[in-house]
């Protein structure tokens, strides 16, 4: 599956930028300046240069570095919270689907009346609250509220499986629910929540950065894109620079992230193409 | 019909009813106190505090406060902002035009626009356009809206000076200007946040319609029309088109809350004067009887959307009813 979306142009595309995002957000810090250097208050937000590629802020903070930095500080966030979002949607799902009845009904009820409210007004509710948010807090949050739509893949997926002739085989030969789940179901819906899971790491990122610019995402001094916007709004004349670096960063890594899952899922659903 | 919309309609209050439910119980769980939080901004003595905690029912038990806040429900009341001490039911109300008009102008260019470049792209499928249309569409939907607002702002209203980069009405607009002069006010304030929104949201619309229109255009009913000899415009929209719109129809419920979501940030951005910029605001202000009026409100805009949906649909497509 990987190899065939490899295949196509778009996911080659989407998951060489990754890579490379990836990369430079490992290695870059090691070469770039501080991006918590001493602020310099009076130098002022100086143009993109041979010093600073990007330029600097109104903190005379180097852009270059704090988008690097930002960068690390986002791809964990996307990762952890939709590794969360995708582990508690499937076993909610397969719970959900293979033990049925009340179960169901009532898991379901549950999901359906949470997505009727979008997730970032979710957030904006619980998170309003805190004092200061702590990373791991809002690593949790956001994957807390994220599981909603993968539980209903992940429990279509098996009402569809537990009809299939090997899963009744198999429980007909008097194999256990654990085993039934984990060695039949669990495994064939793995395609999908990959699909599901690598599209909902563009999401994350687009809404950690718009929880940050609310003020309510990672807190400064920590580096993140949607906060970097948020403060360049107050020189958005004098220095545009400061906000428009962050923001092309957040662009190519939701769109980078977005091609690759569009490339998985043509591979796993060649319908869709 | 009537049993359908009667059992679908009752589908839909049940939803909200939990989802407000939720709503109810994640503002108890969140740890802090939303009042602490408030006195942050503006000092208050402990018996003004006390005061408050007794007004919103803070020091009852949760149970007591989940009947008290159903109550109110249905009395329409939701509380008083802490912010302006005035019922969050009346802000709400004055707020949302703004966003009406907003969100349907955003609407008329998605599902005009959208939908007339996902046939074009369907009709012209792996040629240059179709695939300039999609890469660009996906540009579109990777920005975050607060950021092309900011841009947008700065590129054309204060670097080109062509339009106004803040707020709904010219503030030094004369009292006794003319109807008309105020409409192309309101409407000049309107582009660069439609634009905005409509930029970030629209490559939805243009997909599922393409994807519709390929699956259509694949089927042999529009051969025979072909071969009927009718004119190729009235083959493509007549007999394609309409049908390639049934897809369509569910998008609007799913697009929904995109579109609010979008709206908090674009309306933040331009300083626009509906629900979105509200709720942010209260996010800064930390006045949460606001927010959690403005999450219930949303919450029922996104159940009522998927209804009105679902029914279109049932209207349009008999199938749905029996099903």
């Amino acid at each position: 599956m990987l190899r065939e979306a490899w295949t196509k142009p778009q996911g080659r595309a989407g998951a060489l930028l990754l890579l490379v995002l990836l990369a430079s957000a490992m290695i870059g810090p090691w070469f770039l300046p501080d991006p918590l250097a001493q602020p310099d208050i009076l130098a002022g937000s100086l143009p993109p240069g041979l010093g600073h590629p990007f330029g600097t802020d109104q903190l005379n903070r180097d852009i270059l570095a704090r988008v690097v930095a930002g960068a690390r500080v986002s791809l964990s966030v996307a990762v952890l919270a939709v590794g969360l979002s995708a582990t508690i949607g499937t076993a909610v799902g397969l719970v959900s689907g293979y033990w049925g009845g009340v179960v169901d009904v009532g898991l379901m009820r549950l999901v359906e009346g949470a997505l009727a409210v979008p997730r970032l007004f979710l957030l904006l509710l619980v998170l309003a609250v805190w004092e200061r948010i702590p990373l791991p807090a809002l690593i949790l949050m956001i994957g807390a509220t994220g599981w909603f739509a993968t539980s209903r893949l992940v429990r279509g997926e098996v009402l569809r499986l537990r009809e299939e002739a090997y899963v009744r085989a198999s429980e007909a030969l008097g194999a256990r629910r654990r085993h039934v789940i984990l060695r039949h179901l669990l495994p064939n819906t793995l395609g999908p929540l990959l699909v599901a899971a690598t599209l909902g790491i563009g999401d994350v990122i687009l809404l950690e950065a718009g929880l940050s610019f609310l003020g309510l995402g990672v807190q400064p001094p920590t580096p993140s894109w949607g906060s970097m916007v948020l403060d360049s709004k107050e020189v958005l004349v004098s220095a545009p620079w400061a906000g428009i670096f962050p923001g092309l960063a957040i662009v190519i890594t939701v769109l980078s992230a977005n091609l690759f899952g569009d490339a998985l899922r043509d591979a796993v659903d060649p319908r869709s193409a | 019909m009537s049993g359908w919309l009667l059992r679908r309609g009752l589908q839909a209050v049940v939803v909200l009813a939990i989802a407000l439910t939720i709503l109810f119980f994640l503002m108890r769980a969140a740890p802090g106190d939303p009042l602490a939080r408030a006195s942050e901004s503006r000092p208050l003595s402990t018996a003004e505090l006390a005061a408050l905690r007794a007004r919103y029912g803070l020091d009852q038990p949760a149970a007591a406060q989940f009947v008290a806040f159903l109550g109110g429900l249905l009395h329409g009341d939701l509380g008083v902002s802490i912010e302006y001490g005035r019922p969050v039911t009346g802000l709400l109300a004055e707020r949302l035009p703004a966003t009406l008009l907003l969100g349907g102008s955003v609407l008329l260019l998605n599902f005009t626009v959208g939908l007339w470049l996902g046939v074009r792209q369907a009709l012209r499928r792996g040629r240059a356009e179709d695939r300039w249309l999609t890469a660009i569409s996906l540009v579109g939907y990777a920005t975050p809206s607060f950021w092309l607002g900011l841009v947008l702002a700065w590129l054309v209203g204060i670097k080109l000076r062509l339009l106004p980069a803040a707020g709904m009405q010219d503030p030094l607009l004369s009292f006794d200007a003319s109807f008309t002069v105020r409409v192309v006010d309101v409407l000049r304030h309107l582009v660069l946040p439609v634009m905005t929104l409509s930029i970030v949201s629209i490559a939805a619309t243009m997909r599922y319609q393409r994807t519709a229109m390929l699956e259509i255009l694949s089927l042999p009913f529009m051969v025979t029309a072909r071969a009927k000899g009718l004119p190729e415009r009235e083959v493509i929209w007549r007999h394609g088109w309409r049908n390639a719109l049934f897809p369509v129809i569910t998008l609007f419920g799913l697009w929904l809350p995109i579109l609010v979501t979008g709206s908090v940030f674009v309306e933040a951005v331009f300083a626009w004067p509906g629900l979105g910029s509200l709720a942010a605001a209260a996010v800064w202000g930390r006045d949460y009887p606001v927010l959690m009026g403005a999450s219930m409100l949303v919450a029922a805009l996104v159940v009522a959307g998927g209804f009105i949906t679902d029914v279109a649909y049932a209207l349009l497509d008999p199938r749905v009813r029996l099903a």
